[in-house]
């Protein structure tokens, strides 16, 4: 599914500036960024694939168990990342590294995960309410609803005041739509008019299986059936994701309902790190969607604006520094705690879990005495 | 001072709601039918009117939705309590609470807890079609971070679900719908026991029968035709299918010697099969014959007209404690 008339879109894929009536309610989004967060925009998008290329290379280094690369979705996420006020709540699925990255969250923790330390790494409330990765598809597409409803239960959005008003935004992806959870969730979405951003990274691929055989119909069209008003983006172009998220987002914290987004994008590297996407897809569908890359094209845009080659050093810098910062520490990481099994599975104490606890705690103790086997 | 006051199950549930209600703002019921019409069994009957469609919700019908939102109204804060309608359609939301409910204290390191309750009303003899009988308590024991209890009598219904909503942890509240309404004395001033307890609910010498929810009632009505008989039956009502309180159920049996394990559900790899397995373990030399199960079949839960013959009654209990007693 590529770039049609209803694909909205502020930079054209070789980065100048597109001046259309559809998109004319999106420039003043824009126009308001200074040079300074336009510069944000492109050093996150760069130090994020600078960090995901590295996280690849660990996991072919036999460092990590698997990884979920975001090569190419970088302004889909970044864009949508930037539009967030403080108080929103994000409820990601798995792939979301630059959102996270956006929100304060210490990327080591996100290579924590996928290297096998823990089925979480972080907690949402010192983290820019980024919420934990969720593995299931789609189901933390119900969580962010659920806390939406709880938002507007409590009066925290709808006042008017964006300063204060909470909006809730959950990322999915394509396959994920065909998932009666995701459907669940816009049907309570609309039915409560929860203060919540539907946010669709369509990357065209579901592991090995095509959108087109997700949906006969374009995804965001789907929004509508469930009365909620959706728009199609090329996700490619940060600017346009970062105004139509912010656009959406200023509605629905306002007390307007849920919103739907569907950006188009690309997963340029395989789904995961355990899939080979040659056996599936085109040598000519990947350079296509190379040559709309969203990094190089925000970059012709900011030369277009003057911005020159010592900014671009500089950010390239930077991000080789992060890269080389995660590689260290990933190495330096140490094996969690063997209670950790045990520990946090209930919040209240539970006598069976207890007790297997103390029983390896023996079991291991008297390996170490020399006792067992003997 | 007691306050005894005589209900039905259905209404100590409902009284035990509305004093949830009453004492915590963050409390909050869900489901399908439960607002103007109360719920297909009317356990919610008035509630809604009483404090407002906000906490008492009335929701679109889909169970996954139900307990996914739940998850994300808990991690706002609220004691979200769901209803689902009946045992059967407990499974749309199965993905919900096994893989999300039950894991996200664990996945977030214990960060953050889960305090919702799902009822289930559960189990057979109201004659319902297809779905409407079954008892699904295995899939849910077996699941690490969830808690399961079953109240069997109204007093104990009154107490355990407001004592469910006040856990941290999410609890799967099993509720014996045959015994809905059979009237039974609620004290309203004590609880009388904790959650995860086991109680003795009819003391005797010779054979200990356990069982949880409606079985119980069918249990004591064992134990009074085996009086008739100058046998002497000690009835424990299991009440928490997980955890598990072993204590009454071993000091029983190593006083008896003899255990009879019976329930509606299925007996392949089930309840009754996990403490058959556990009393063999830790009282072994105190049995006097193997723990034997009466269970429900390991069929599909028959048509109505049939549920007589597949459900464990007073004489099926009674046979396997004649063979028990037979060692």
């Amino acid at each position: 599914m590529s770039y049609t008339e209803a694909t909205l879109q502020l930079l054209s894929p070789t980065g100048s500036l597109v001046e259309r009536d559809a998109t004319a309610e999106y420039l003043p989004f824009v126009e308001k960024l200074t040079d300074a967060q336009l510069r944000e925009f492109h050093r996150v998008m760069a130090i994020t694939r600078a960090f995901d290329v590295e996280a690849t290379n660990l996991q072919r280094q036999g460092e990590m168990g698997i990884w979920v690369p975001s090569l190419g979705q970088e302004a889909a996420q970044v864009g949508s990342g930037f539009a967030m006020r403080p108080q929103d709540h994000i409820f990601p699925a798995y792939r979301e590294h630059a959102v996270g990255i956006i929100r304060g969250l210490d990327a080591i923790n996100i290579v924590r995960l996928f290297r096998g330390l823990t089925h979480g790494g972080w907690n949402p409330t010192e983290n820019g309410n980024f919420h934990i990765y969720t593995m299931v598809l789609g189901s933390q597409t119900l969580h962010a609803t659920g806390y939406a409803m709880g938002v507007a239960l409590d009066g925290k959005s709808g006042t008017g005041d964006p300063e204060f008003d909470e909006a809730v935004i959950t990322y999915f992806g394509d396959g994920s739509t065909s998932q009666g959870d995701v459907n669940e969730a816009l049907v309570f979405a609309a039915s409560y008019q929860t203060p919540e951003l539907f946010f669709l990274q369509n990357n065209q691929w579901a592991i090995s299986v095509p959108v087109s055989k997700q949906s006969r119909t374009p995804l965001y069209l789907r929004a509508g059936g469930f009365g909620i008003p959706g728009v199609q983006i090329d996700g490619n172009d940060v600017l346009i994701s970062y105004a139509a998220s912010r656009k959406a987002l200023e509605e629905t914290r306002a007390g307007g309902g849920p919103r739907f987004i569907e950006a188009l994008t690309y997963r340029m590297g395989p789904h995961t790190s355990s899939d080979d996407p040659t056996k599936y897809r085109t040598d000519g569908e990947t350079a296509h969607w190379a040559a709309l890359d969203p990094i190089a094209r925000f970059e012709a845009y900011l030369r277009s604006r003057g911005e020159g080659d010592a900014f671009f050093d500089e950010v390239g810098a930077e991000a080789a520094d992060f890269a080389d910062n995660i590689r260290r520490r990933t190495l330096a990481l140490t094996m969690p705690p063997v209670s950790d099994i045990f520990d946090n599975v209930y919040s209240e104490q539970h006598p069976l879990v207890a007790e297997e606890k103390r029983w390896l705690a023996g079991y291991e103790a008297a390996y170490v005495s020399g006792e067992a086997g003997e | 001072m007691s306050a005894l006051e005589s209900l039905p199950m259905a209404k100590a549930l409902n009284a035990g709601l509305r004093k949830a209600l009453q004492d915590d703002p963050t409390v909050l019921l869900m489901g399908e039918d439960i607002g103007p019409l109360g719920g297909v069994f009317r356990v919610t009957e008035g509630l809604q009117a009483e404090f407002g469609d906000k906490r008492v919700m009335d929701t679109p019908l889909a169970e996954s939705g139900i307990v996914g939102t739940a998850i994300g109204l808990a991690m706002y804060g609220y004691r979200p309590v769901c209803e689902i309608q009946f045992d059967g359609f407990v499974f749309p939301a199965f993905d919900q609470i096994t893989t999300q409910l039950a894991k996200l204290t664990n996945r977030l390191e214990g960060g953050i807890s889960m305090p919702v309750v799902i009822r289930v009303p559960y189990g057979g003899h109201i004659g319902g079609p297809e779905h409407h009988q079954e008892s699904p308590e295995a899939y849910f024991a077996h699941t690490a971070g969830l808690r399961v209890v079953s109240p069997s009598t109204p007093h104990d219904a009154y107490w355990m679900i407001q004592d469910s909503i006040a856990s941290n942890d999410p609890v799967i509240f099993l509720e014996p719908k045959s015994r809905y309404w059979p009237k039974g004395d609620v004290d309203l001033s004590e609880r009388g026991r904790t959650l995860h307890s086991t109680a003795v609910a009819r003391e005797g010498t010779e054979v200990t029968v356990l069982g949880h929810g409606a079985m119980v009632s069918v249990l004591l009505q064992a134990a009074d035709l085996a009086a008739e008989e100058g046998t002497s039956l000690e009835v424990l009502d299991l009440r928490s299918l997980s955890p598990i309180d072993y204590g009454p159920i071993l000091e029983s049996v190593r006083k008896t010697g003899r255990l009879v394990v019976a329930q509606e559900a299925p007996g392949f790899v089930s309840v009754g099969s996990e403490i058959a397995a556990t009393v063999a373990e830790r009282a072994f030399y105190s049995l006097e014959a193997p723990v034997l199960r009466v269970s429900g079949f390991d069929t599909p839960f028959p048509p109505a007209k049939l549920e007589t013959l597949y459900l464990p009654d007073a004489d099926r209990v009674l046979e396997a404690v004649d063979r028990a007693l037979a060692y």
